[in-house]
């Protein structure tokens, strides 16, 4: 008995110097996020330029059940090196518990140096920068079928008032102006939230915008009832929305666009973020700048001009390691989005990019509509506790859509915002 | 002379006894330093990933052989009573040390936090409990849980009942029982995206691939979105759960009925009873015991049912049931507390039924 426990004890012993020879004095940070295939292999390849010129190896490890895991994660006293976090709220909260750290003074200038000041805002709490922002993406565009446009004779509108007569000519030529679904398991109603931010930024203008994310202004005050009518004007109306109100609760928000792609269109017309044409059928992404057009949602006060309405990971950092901070400046700059802007399916905040590498000039406006933006908005349900946020807003604008009353709606949406 | 060579013997045994006293001590540290070591290693080394598998593999089963051989030869050391004593508690022990830290002190620290506010940074009293018992959604969520109770308890206890019974007279039996029984063999998950299917909505004029839709429209109804016409959403949920359940209190139901006593039921022929008669007066009242037992454990999974109901409607159109709140309130809005509370009310409700459940089974002879 003796010998054997002796033995056992020597065979680990061997096994753990063995395996000590073989760790190489590598450096590794892992990153946390919540994008998949075939996002993760583009980001995989945006920072393998850092990997080669420093010999840091970075792991990046997706989850589709990231926003819970990441909670598990760090309250067990696991966290990865740095997160991608899509939502604002979230690193509020890891601030708050200074779970991560803040950014140190070069970071900072970095910062402000490769981009414009919203994204530092964005990425700071009470203050203190935590975040960089690296992949964005734009919320506020409308996309169309080009080839069924073109022989219909529609032109893409400019104004709020240019919208609502094309729809009305698309009506009178028996078409159905809107695709709309919102159906997103847990997260259904999320693509509501977004049309009805978009149409806050265009009628109440930025400053009121972000009173409402700040709880300034309750959430049932007239300005967010107006864009709720206002959205619920285009969405309750069966001749407006492809389905009307029942189609649009149960259809996901992947599947809706595709039924504008059907000979005839069943719909005219999708508003969505530009990570959508991931859903387009195979052969209209084959062909992607031929069969698809983009323009931005229209303005509605003129004296707001064209808001941009849009979304973006912020990459924070829960160990203070010099080569974390290496790769953290990494992301900071131009260089980190290149490769996967070539690759397709992502826009880039950085200042001094190099549009050319976009593969498209679909996505080149995309890419000048958000550097161009003079007034950007980050998702506001992304930026409100998450009890509204992710919680009560959804489910409000699905009950909204089923058709209960607007007033009542609002003032629970109201109610459940935390004190 | 003598008392030298006593002496000489008594330090000889002093020493020898120290010496044993040291090993016995030295193995067991320098073999729990070891094991700690290598964690330490696996939890911050950077070795290939395959060494690492490796190593953890042998780490833990070998650490857990290693462990238990270790704390037997320790305990083989001691005297007779002593040995007789710990022995048991040796190979009992490590599991009530995993029960403790896997479900005892989880359960103590959610009743702790439940007093907590989202962060679990402020003490708030009963605040997240007053919230329970107001909250418009989850008043809904009971009403909706008292739906699954009631209904999914007594449809899906009833059919396996009523189909035992049927099944006991039938040339059919296996094969009827092997397809009632077969649902059994699906996750919740999984029943939930087969049902999709029977529920699917779809515009009129689009072709109806749910199953429902398409017997309905075929009759010359319009579709109908099945699960947002309130609260019967609820009630098509429970089916999912009685089709899946039926199966299971039927086995139970027909191996009670099997032990009913030939001779009872003969006596009730000869007495002149009908076989409604024999079923209601003989076998219902043979088997209450079982009855009991398998409504209880079907009540159980009612109350903390949640995979259905995340899958097939996350909750929208009142359809959330208490297990779902506290899902959305603990991971879909990270309130730590109001989650906490949740969970602390659903193992408060569970508590009295499990104790009937377990004394229930506990008296049934088969399951002793």
């Amino acid at each position: 008995m003796k010998q054997s426990i002796r033995f056992f004890g020597f065979v680990l012993l061997a096994l753990m110097l063995i395996s000590g020879t073989t760790v190489a004095e590598k450096k590794v940070v892992t990153v946390f996020g919540p994008f998949q295939e075939p996002e993760s292999t583009r980001f995989e390849a945006a920072y393998k330029v850092f990997e080669e010129r420093t010999g840091i190896d970075v792991v990046y490890t997706p989850s589709r059940d990231f926003e819970t895991l990441i909670f598990v994660r760090v309250e067990g006293g696991d966290p990865p090196d740095i997160a991608a976090l899509p939502q604002p709220g979230l690193m509020y909260r890891f601030a708050k518990k200074q779970q991560i750290k803040p950014l140190w003074p070069e970071a900072v200038s970095l910062v402000e140096k490769n981009y414009s000041p919203v994204w530092k805002e964005l990425g700071s709490y009470e203050g203190t920068p935590y975040g960089i922002y690296h992949r964005v993406n734009v919320k506020s565009l409308v996309w169309y079928p080009k080839k069924a446009w073109e022989k219909a004779g529609y032109q893409p509108p400019t104004t709020w008032a240019e919208m609502e007569t094309l729809c009305g000519k698309m009506i009178k030529n028996g078409h159905t102006p809107w695709a709309i679904g919102v159906k997103s398991g847990g997260a259904t109603g999320w693509p509501a939230t977004d049309w009805m931010e978009d149409i806050m930024l265009r009628t109440a203008g930025p400053e009121v915008y972000d009173k409402w994310i700040t709880h300034d202004i309750p959430f049932d005050d007239p300005a967010v009832k107006r864009a709720a009518e206002i959205m619920l004007n285009i969405w309750r109306d069966p001749k407006m929305v492809y389905g009307g109100a029942m189609g649009i609760l149960n259809t996901s928000f992947g599947d809706a666009p595709k039924v504008m792609f059907e000979d005839p269109p069943k719909a005219w017309m999708h508003r969505q973020g530009n990570f959508i044409t991931g859903f387009f059928p195979k052969k209209i992404q084959d062909n992607l700048a031929d069969e698809v057009g983009v323009f931005g949602l229209p303005s509605i006060e003129p004296q707001w001009g064209l808001p941009v309405l849009g979304g973006g990971d912020q990459y924070v950092m829960f160990s203070d390691r010099p080569e974390v901070r290496q790769f953290m400046e990494f992301l900071a700059t131009a260089e980190s989005g290149e490769a996967w802007a070539r690759a397709g399916g992502a826009l880039f905040p950085h200042k001094g990019q190099n549009l050319d590498a976009y593969p498209d000039k679909l996505t080149r406006i995309q890419a000048e509509m958000l550097l161009n933006a003079e007034v950007f908005r980050f998702d506001a349900s992304d930026m409100m506790p998450a009890k509204v946020g992710a919680g009560s807003f959804w489910r409000g604008m699905v009950d909204l859509v089923g058709g209960k009353k607007t007033d009542s709606v609002l003032r629970k949406i109201e109610k459940s915002w935390p004190k | 002379m003598t008392q030298e060579r006593t002496e000489d013997r008594l330090l000889q045994k002093a020493l020898v006894g120290v010496g044993r006293l040291f090993f016995t001590l030295f193995v067991p540290v320098t073999a729990f330093f070891i094991f700690f070591k290598i964690f330490i290693f696996l939890r911050d080394g950077n070795a290939p990933q395959l060494v690492m598998t490796l190593i953890a593999i042998v780490w833990g089963v070998g650490g857990v052989a290693a462990l238990y051989f270790l704390g037997y030869w320790l305990i083989s050391k001691l005297s007779g009573k002593w040995n007789k004593s710990l022995l048991p508690y040796l190979f009992v022990g490590p599991a009530l040390v995993i029960l403790a830290w896997y479900l005892f002190i989880p359960t103590l620290r959610s009743l702790y936090l439940s007093f907590f506010n989202d962060t679990s940074m402020e003490f708030v009293g009963l605040a997240n409990f007053l919230y329970c018992f107001t909250d418009e959604d989850m008043l809904i969520s009971y009403r909706n849980n008292l739906i699954w109770l009631i209904v999914g308890t007594s449809f899906a206890s009833g059919f396996g009942l009523l189909i035992a019974i049927l099944a006991d007279r039938s040339k059919f039996e296996k094969i009827s029982k092997i397809l009632i029984f077969l649902p059994m063999a699906i996750s919740f998950v999984g029943a939930g995206v087969i049902w999709r299917f029977v529920y699917e909505y779809k515009p009129a004029g689009e072709d109806q691939i749910g199953l429902l839709n398409a017997i309905y429209t075929a009759f010359g109804g319009t579709p109908q979105a099945w699960l947002m016409i309130q609260p019967w959403n609820t009630v098509f949920l429970v089916f999912i759960m009685v089709w899946m359940w039926t199966g299971y209190a039927m086995v139970i139901y027909s191996a009670a009925i099997k032990g009913v006593p030939v001779s009872l039921i003969e006596a009730g022929r000869v007495d002149g009873a009908g076989e409604i008669r024999i079923i209601a007066a003989i076998t219902i009242p043979y088997i209450k015991g079982t009855i009991i037992a398998v409504s209880t454990t079907i009540l159980i999974i009612t109350l903390k049912i949640f995979d259905i109901v995340y899958t097939m409607t996350g909750g929208l159109f009142d359809t959330d049931v208490v297990a779902s709140m506290q899902y959305k309130q603990m991971f879909a809005q990270h309130d730590f507390g109001m989650g906490s509370a949740i969970a602390v009310l659903l193992f408060i409700a569970i508590i009295p039924v499990m104790y009937l459940n377990l004394r229930q089974f506990g008296q049934q002879e088969g399951f002793k």
